[in-house]
């Protein structure tokens, strides 16, 4: 038989097929997160202001949870492939989104308030 | 298949040059793998776009007007939910135990109904109040972010049902059963693509927005 194994696909626990525990962690780890973040936007016990941070860790978290458990992504040396196409994407979903909501904001900002520019096209 | 497994560690000391390619189901795989990330920029360009226009009413309803978090919890958990019962079902897949696969796939099917029904009726209602599309900026962003995963899931539905029939008529054959663990990367995806909508546009809505 030919050498077939050439690095793992994700989504492919390359120990254990038959792995329901490992759904089942993950399950729980990720009902924790929901329930945190769902707590966290209704509860007053968090300092306001820190409420959308909280969040974007509790939602990263859960992100991580759903990668490892669910899709079976890890650091595993076969995984090279997986885990750097997965940092391309998170490095391109960085840019459009966070350069988006800085180049508006700023435009936003500098932008002249709208009864002026109203008067100027009279 | 401890011969595969033999072979894995035999692999991984051997040159590079001398490897055989690698079998189609990681190369598949791989290239889905890609698809999704890709797929999930398309999303991020849609988050962007909410996160900018968000604040943009237009002297209409705002996000914190509109939206009912017990609902959204609800969906979440249908989604969550699905996302086990899908995984339980890529293992019976890999057992090739046809009736297992057909019970898990099943759920997860039903879950993604449950899911696009409650949202379908969320949207009904909003363009019921007059809170459509067209009524504001934050409105198109809305329902251009939220409907583009709702679409999503609406083609994992058929997906799905075009997998179970595959199934049924050509058994698990080496094609239909990589076909199916495409899919279920799709549905872990879409689920991960869920975390950022229910955070950032209904969470996010009542504790001011970021953009």
């Amino acid at each position: 038989m030919q050498v077939e194994a050439q690095g793992h696909a994700p989504g492919v626990d390359p120990h254990e097929q038959h792995n329901a525990r490992g759904y089942l962690i993950g399950l729980g780890y990720a009902l924790v997160l929901t329930i945190a973040s769902f707590w966290a936007a209704t509860t007053s016990f968090v300092y306001a202001p820190a409420v959308p941070v909280l969040l974007a860790t509790l939602a990263i978290a859960q992100m991580g949870v759903h990668l490892a458990f669910f899709l079976h992504i890890s650091t595993a040396p076969d995984q090279a492939n997986n885990l750097l196409a997965l940092a391309f994407g998170v490095f391109v979903s960085g840019l459009i989104i966070f350069g988006s909501i800085l180049i508006m904001t700023h435009l936003d900002h500098h932008m002249m308030p709208m009864d002026q520019l109203i008067q100027i096209q009279r | 298949m401890s011969s595969g497994e033999e072979a894995l560690h035999g692999s991984a000391g051997m040159p590079l040059a001398l490897r055989g390619p690698a079998p189609p189901k990681v190369v598949a795989g791989f290239g889905f793998w890609l698809f999704l990330l890709s797929d999930i920029i398309v999303f991020a360009a849609l988050f962007a776009a909410y996160a900018v226009l968000s604040g943009s009413t237009a002297g209409g309803p705002s996000g914190a007007e509109l939206f009912d978090k017990s609902r959204v919890f609800l969906e979440t958990m249908c989604l969550l939910a699905s996302s086990v019962t899908c995984g339980f079902g890529s293992m019976a897949i890999f057992r090739s135990n046809a009736r297992a696969m057909y019970v898990w796939m099943g759920i997860t099917f039903l879950l993604g109904v449950c899911f696009l029904t409650i949202e379908g009726r969320e949207f009904a209602s909003m363009v019921a109040a007059g809170a459509g599309p067209s009524h504001s900026a934050f409105l198109s962003a809305f329902f251009a972010l939220v409907g583009t995963h709702g679409l999503h899931v609406s083609m994992g539905l058929i997906w799905l049902i075009v997998m179970l029939l595959q199934v049924k008529t050509l058994g698990f054959k080496p094609m239909v059963t990589r076909r199916f663990y495409c899919f279920s990367l799709f549905w872990h995806a879409l689920d991960i693509v869920w975390i950022g909508v229910f955070t950032i546009v209904y969470l996010g809505a009542n504790s001011g927005h970021a953009g």
